[in-house]
């Protein structure tokens, strides 16, 4: 056990943990966050993404150890109801989950896609996009929710 | 005990509200005097209105993410003439619904949302006779306009007249449990005519929490004192456990094992100490090595399988006769279907708190009442005693493994005296989930000289889509109740193309085989998956009626409206082919339609196939949906994009592997679902309104014909059959090569 210090959605944390522990973990239990999801432990499918220092990451396998000072944003640190992210309004306006469990996948992937390629094309989207699973078959809401976005963005 | 005292004691059993899952409103009226029994014929079980107004439905289906209790309170206010707003519908909690049946064969508004319809409409009536008398108006004088009921002589409002309190009036209830309840009462529904709401584009409810990380879904369930637990499902088929050897997990903090002849979990104050544990605990396992036949021979297995069960639920005319006739061409062909999985999303959780009289199970069961009735069963407790409620989890589709965990922490809370929350890992939701049946279905016809069909015979034959039961209510049908000894019952069961087609001498015919393993756990056991054996049966009734188009040198849009007899079905066909503008269209272009209990679908696929790669691109779709009444289009057509891409996924990608002793799919490498880079360009959907025919449901059938469509467009760019899924780029190239 160590102790691990570093920013969740800015503020600044401390959680008691194994060095292997994956951060998803500390995320949902010791912090008491309800996104992200665990989805499948191996990082196949997405529902555990989040952003470390801007990049997206699989909390799943990242482990506690490779978190320490860094700075960690959930879906619901990229923006809230009345400061969405405009992913996060482009989606609403088009109802794009069904389940929704694996929203946090498309969103932060999705907005870190965007952050350097504002105007990625959709033969771009669908490869920045690959490896994401959402097992209720939203992908082309999902499509036009970002192209929604992105009119926003531009 | 009455059903307020049961609220009560159930609330201060799973710690009042301390859990951070949000009680309904409900309770302020459990607090108040004289709540009537829980039970079909009461008006208050189905509708309450608030001291402010507002109004609650309690529904006893719910909704996956399709928006159906969006239609549900969109009925209500029509029928009670309040806002949509002010519409609250809560779902899928024992303790403040009946068993309509859960999530369930696409009847969420054909039949649960049609018994709270008559509800809402007597609810109006009973006001509008109170207002009457408070008023001193006659009943006929009266009108209601957004729960205020307005006469000459002045006005009263929905809340002065029982805000707050209940109904005590009884309705007429058919005794029937499930699907099937319904009730009737003196109060007519509105003619679709009149209807403001109903039909309204309206957004759906759930999707502003699922964006923000604001609501809560089965895995964010809590409570005060829970520990952890992970099952350790057996590493292959009809295993049984020889020994434990619980030294290998000591040091683990808290971490501790429970066991019951073959079942197996362990239990942690932390949940990661619970995964370690998992995965540190050695079992010594002894198990079946040959339980399944090698999976290259499987569809030969179920061809030389004798029938445990055939029904032919069409048969007209001498089919044998007519496909003997002299001067007759006769087509025939075989179809092949894999197993395949729910895989949701994520794997099944649930959370249980069992105490010494009563139970609290947290469940994304699509099914919580039966939830309910299997905990009960299993702890020995009357059903009473239990209160499941069902909170959103990561996808349903089907009998998932949802119902296996909420057995799981019942069993794993009353062994360890505290409240137990159970996770899978992936492979407890792709290996262990049950698995939609494999077949080989078969199809011949006859055409005269004249390339008409005068004989036609199809039989479907596989496994049993029910080897267990579409639910979790006997435990016997759990992973659980095997492990522990049990075998399921099973049932029966197949399915046959849903069409109209006037084949003169016709027959369609079911046969089910034995399961591949009786008894002990089964990574291979049976059950329902979304729209149960429709996508199998139309890969091959649907490419089979292409085929005999192509016999007959006939166009397939052509040839299926010159056999189609039900109207409402030759619609669908035209539409599709209308909005697809198919005679314009070039290769790769093909065409399926079904009919699922009463709602008729068509859908265009166009697609690109890639030779070198195998890869088929399915481009566009564009669906032609009857399902009578539409109730919400915007939602309406979420659900049938849904259908499309999840149908894709299962006609292009999906296959459970499997070797003779394990299944080998156990996570999302080796169950490959479909990706963005495959995610069609468009989906055009043309929806066919018919407010004069009762809504027949619309989560299922779209997804029934994507596989043939996609087959036949195949079809038509390269000339070659694929007739055994999935159609993945491993078996195109084959084929391609073989052509």
């Amino acid at each position: 056990m160590a102790t691990y210090r570093f920013t969740v959605d800015g503020k600044r944390v401390s959680v008691d943990a194994q060095p292997e522990m994956p951060l998803l973990y500390a995320l949902r239990d010791d912090l008491g966050l309800r996104n992200p999801h665990f989805g499948c432990g191996l990082a196949q499918c997405g529902a555990c993404t989040v952003h470390v220092n801007g990049e997206a990451m699989r909390s799943c396998v990242l482990p506690m150890s490779a978190v320490a000072g860094k700075t960690v944003t959930t879906i619901a640190g990229l923006g809230t109801p009345e400061k969405p992210h405009p992913l996060q309004a482009a989606y609403v306006a088009e109802g794009v989950p069904q389940c929704g469990y694996c929203i946090n996948g498309w969103v932060m992937t999705a907005a870190a896609v965007l952050k350097k390629n504002p105007k990625a094309s959709d033969a771009e989207l669908r490869d920045a996009l690959a490896g994401l699973k959402c097992r209720c078959g939203t992908h082309v809401a999902i499509l036009r929710a970002i192209k929604r976005a992105q009119s926003q963005l531009a | 005990m009455d059903r307020r005292d049961f609220l009560k004691m159930s609330f201060a059993a799973s710690g009042g509200l301390v859990v951070s899952f949000s009680l309904p409103p409900i309770e302020a009226l459990a607090q108040s005097a004289g709540k009537p029994a829980l039970v079909p014929n009461e008006l208050d079980s189905w509708i309450a209105v608030l001291p402010d107004g507002r109004v609650n439905a309690f529904f006893g289906k719910m909704d996956m993410g399709q928006g159906l209790d969006v239609a549900v309170a969109q009925i209500v206010a029509e029928e009670l003439d309040v806002g949509f707003d002010k519409v609250s519908v809560l779902m899928g909690d024992t303790a403040s619904s009946c068993n309509q049946g859960g999530a369930s064969g696409s009847t969420g508004t054909s039949n649960g949302a049609r018994l709270l319809r008559k509800a809402a409409a007597e609810a109006r009536r009973v006001l509008v006779e109170r207002a009457a008398d408070r008023l001193g108006a006659p009943a006929a004088e009266l009108r209601v306009e957004d729960g205020t009921v307005v006469s000459p002589r002045g006005k009263t409002t929905y809340a002065e007249l029982v805000g707050g309190r209940y109904f005590h009036h009884q309705v007429q209830w058919n005794q029937q449990t499930g699907n099937p309840m319904d009730i009737s009462v003196p109060a007519k529904p509105k003619p679709p005519a009149e209807y403001k709401v109903v039909g309204k584009p309206l957004a759906r409810r759930d999707v502003a929490w699922k964006l923000y990380g604001t609501g809560e879904y089965v895995t964010d369930v809590r409570v005060p004192g829970m520990v952890h637990a992970r099952v350790i499902r057996p590493p292959r088929a009809a295993c049984s456990v020889r020994g434990v050897d619980e030294s290998s997990i000591k040091g683990i903090r808290g971490a501790r094992v429970v066991r019951e002849k073959d079942f197996v979990a362990v239990v942690a104050p932390r949940e990661w100490d619970a995964v370690r544990a998992a995965q540190q605990l050695k079992i010594d396992w002894h198990y079946d090595a040959k339980a399944f036949p090698a999976m290259d021979a499987l569809h030969e297995h179920i061809r030389a399988a004798k029938a445990v069960k055939r029904e032919e639920p069409v048969k007209q005319g001498d089919v044998e006769a007519a496909l003997k006739a002299s001067g007759v061409r006769v087509i025939e062909a075989e179809y092949e279907w894999p197993f395949q999985s729910h895989a949701s999303m994520g794997p099944a959780c649930a959370l249980a708190d069992v105490k010494a009289d009563r139970c609290t199970v947290w469940t994304g069961s699509q099914k919580p009442h039966y939830t309910r009735d299997g905990v009960a069963k299993l702890l020995d407790m009357p059903p009473e005693k239990v209160r499941a409620v069902w909170v959103p989890g990561p996808g349903s589709y089907g009998r998932n493994d949802a119902g296996d965990a909420a057995l799981d922490a019942a069993f794993l809370s009353r062994a360890v005296a505290k409240p137990v929350r159970v996770q899978g890992m992936r492979a407890d939701g792709t290996a262990w989930d049950p698995k939609a049946p494999a077949a080989v279905h078969r199809a011949r016809a006859a055409l005269d000289a004249s390339g008409k069909v005068i004989a036609y015979d199809f039989l479907a034959k596989g496994f049993s889509r029910q080897q267990i039961a579409t639910n979790e209510s006997n435990p016997a049908d759990s992973l659980l109740g095997q492990a522990l000894g049990l075998t399921p019952k099973g049932n029966q069961i197949y399915g046959t193309p849903g069409e109209s087609y006037g084949f003169e001498n016709k027959r369609l015919a079911w046969e089910t085989i034995a399961p591949l393993v009786v008894a002990g756990c089964s990574p291979l056991r049976t059950s329902h998956l979304r729209d149960p054996v429709g996508p199998d049966i139309h890969f091959a009734s649907e490419q089979f009626i292409d085929e005999l188009a192509h016999a007959a040198g006939e166009d397939p849009v052509a040839f299926r409206l010159r056999y189609l007899t039900n109207p409402r079905h030759a619609a669908v066909v035209k539409a599709a082919a209308e909005k697809a503008r198919w005679s314009s269209l070039g290769k790769g272009k093909g065409i399926a339609f079904a009919d699922r209990n009463g709602t008729a679908v068509a859908v265009v696929a166009e697609v690109e196939v890639d030779r070198a790669s195998g890869r088929i691109w399915a481009k566009r779709f564009t669906v032609a949906h009857d399902c009578g009444l539409v109730i919400n289009p915007l939602t309406l057509r979420q659900t049938i994009e849904g259908n499309v891409v999840q149908g894709l996924s299962r006609t292009l990608f999906e296959e459970v592997r499997f070797a003779p002793d394990a299944v080998a799919s156990v996570d999302w490498a080796s169950y490959p679902i479909l990706e963005m880079p495959d995610a069609p360009e468009a989906i055009e959907i043309v929806l066919i309104d018919r407010p004069e025919v009762a809504p027949s449901g619309a989560g299922e059938p779209t997804i029934r014909v994507i596989p043939a469509a996609v087959a036949n467009a195949f079809f038509s760019a390269t000339g070659v059959r694929l007739r055994r899924a999935p159609l993945n780029p491993e078996r195109v190239k084959a084929a391609l090569a073989k052509a």
